[in-house]
Order: structure tokens, then C-alpha cells, then sequence
């Protein structure tokens, strides 16, 4: 399948930071990336690493994996949008459970896309997340707080 | 065991295999365990700590390994032993993800630990508190064990 490009041609490409324990989850998600037309700015594999990798290379979007060794997701979200807050945060994670979602949603995540991932509501979740982060819309993020 | 525990299981594998290899498993057999686990292929081990504790093995046979790398990896010819292991974990982290969701969503709280390669050939036992049940899947090509030695700390559920 197609996808239009995220940003049009004459505007830089989206850059992601794509943050997964395992090197086939991550390798699967950056080629959707690119297929959006987006950029891999980089890739961690635990929230340590991505918490660094982000201070790096401020990308416009990080998609997070859950259970990861030494730091989970949820707290490495805590750390980057207590440092970023205008950080935009896509979870992405086999494990969906409500609790973890509202729990990844109050720390400052602006959505949550459950694996096995399909490309094309990936793609669609990705368009929205940036939407409102331009629009300056509420996010999903603050309503969960409210 | 609790087949209530069970069955978000094999939900779940049925559900991960279908989206990403495009077939449909097959159980083939079930059974209760008391020895020691044999691998069969490609196994990787996921440990759950809270409500439920215990450990589920995920084993692929080789030639179901070779499928899901191939079916997986869009990499034109032979995926590496290396690809065919990472898969592997991949696919156990999604279908214990998904059975997790399934269990957390009736009540139970528990936490999931990130998937390890299991290279012991002959695992460790059952015990009196986790009993273990072995699920055999078939697939067009080869099969899939799931090794589930499990058992409740909380017996509280909610709507029970």
C-alpha cells in the first residue's frame, strides 16, 4: 500500500525516534516510517537510551515501546516530557490494557497503538498526533489528566 | 489449571499468527505436563510477576521458525539465524501482550517481563503451584508450542 507523504515536498521530512527492546520491532517500524515518508532520526532500545537519544536529536515524534529492559516506556515518557513538554509521544505496545494506556496517557503520551501494528492505522494515528500538535488542539494526553 | 487463564492464550496467538503470517493455527493437542520442557526449535520465555505469576515459553519448530522469519522479514532469500531468533521474541512479546491485555482487562493486575531467547534444551519442571499445560498449534508449515506454567495469586475477579 501507498501512503501520501507526511509533509509535502517542498517542507522537511517528520523525524521519529523509534524506541523498541527488539531490533526486528524496531527495523519493522522504521521501514512504516519511511513508507510515510518520514525520517528515522534515531533508535534505542530501552528508556535510558531513548531519554539520551531524544536530548540528541529533539525529533518531531518518538514512538515508545512498553516493556523494555532497565526502563519501561511509561517512566522514560515521564522523564522526556518533563524535560520537553511539548514532546509528542506515540506509544506502541502489545501490551494495551486500559491502565497501562491511561497510565501512559497521564504521563504526557499523546496516543497508543497496539501491536501487531497495522500500517494503515498507524499511518492515520501518526497524521492525527501531528495534526493536533500543530493545531495546538487538547491532546489525548490532557484529557486523560483532566 | 483455570482455563480462564488459558484461553486468552491461545486468543491471542490465533489473533498474532493470522495478522502477521496470513494462515490460521491449528490446535493440535493439548496436554498437562510434569516433566522437564523440551525444546523443539526457537523458543523465546516470558515471565509474568503479580496476580499471575509464573513463566510461558513460546517454541517455534524449524520449519515454522523459517516461515514466520520469512512471512515477517520481506528480506528476499534465507533470513539469518539471528533475524529467525529476534522474530521469534517478537512474536512471543505480541501474542503475551495480547493474552495480558485480555487478562488484565477481567481483573487480574500483573506485570509482563520482556521476552528472553530460551536456549535450555530440556527446561525446568511444573510445579504444585503451576501446573503446566502444553498447547501444540499446527501450521501450514511446522508447528507452535506454547508452554504456559501459570497460577493465580488473586482470586478476586472483577464481575466474579
Amino acid at each position: 500500500m501507498e501512503f501520501k507523504p507526511l509533509t509535502g515536498e517542498d517542507k522537511p521530512k517528520i523525524r521519529f525516534l523509534v524506541v523498541d527492546d527488539s531490533v526486528f520491532a524496531r527495523k519493522n517500524i522504521c521501514k512504516m516510517v519511511e513508507a510515510f515518508g518520514g525520517e528515522i532520526a534515531g533508535e534505542a532500545g530501552d528508556g535510558f537510551a531513548a531519554i539520551a537519544k531524544y536530548n540528541d536529536t529533539h525529533p518531531d515524534i518518538v514512538l515508545m515501546d512498553i516493556t523494555m529492559p532497565k526502563m519501561e516506556g511509561i517512566e522514560a515518557v515521564e522523564h522526556i516530557v518533563h524535560d520537553h513538554p511539548e514532546a509528542c509521544i506515540v506509544m506502541v505496545s502489545s501490551v494495551g490494557y486500559q491502565d497501562n494506556i491511561l497510565s501512559a496517557l497521564q504521563k504526557g503520551a499523546r496516543h497508543f497503538v497496539q501491536k501487531p501494528v497495522k500500517p494503515e492505522a498507524f499511518y492515520e494515528i501518526i497524521r492525527y498526533v501531528l495534526s493536533e500538535t500543530s493545531e495546538g488542539a487538547p491532546t489525548a494526553a490532557a484529557e486523560a489528566k483532566s | 489449571m483455570n482455563m480462564e487463564l488459558i484461553q486468552p492464550f491461545i486468543n491471542s496467538l490465533d489473533a498474532v499468527i493470522s495478522e502477521t503470517m496470513r494462515c490460521s493455527p491449528r490446535i493440535a493437542d493439548v496436554t498437562m505436563e510434569d516433566g522437564s520442557y523440551q525444546r523443539t526449535g526457537i523458543a523465546a520465555l516470558v515471565i509474568l510477576s503479580g496476580d499471575i505469576e509464573g513463566r510461558i515459553i513460546l517454541d517455534m519448530d524449524a520449519a515454522a521458525a523459517g516461515q514466520a522469519a520469512s512471512d515477517l522479514s520481506e528480506i528476499a532469500g534465507a533470513p539469518t539465524d539471528e533475524t529467525i531468533r529476534e522474530i521469534v521474541c517478537e512474536l512471543t512479546n505480541m501474542v503475551i501482550g495480547n493474552s495480558v491485555t485480555q487478562l488484565n482487562d477481567r481483573g487480574f493486575k500483573f506485570r509482563v517481563h520482556p521476552p528472553e531467547l530460551y536456549l535450555l534444551d530440556v527446561g525446568p519442571r511444573g510445579t504444585l503451584d503451576s501446573e503446566t499445560v502444553l498447547l501444540r498449534f499446527e501450521l501450514p508449515k511446522g508447528a507452535v508450542y506454547l508452554n504456559i506454567a501459570v497460577h493465580e495469586n488473586s482470586r478476586v475477579l472483577v464481575g466474579s
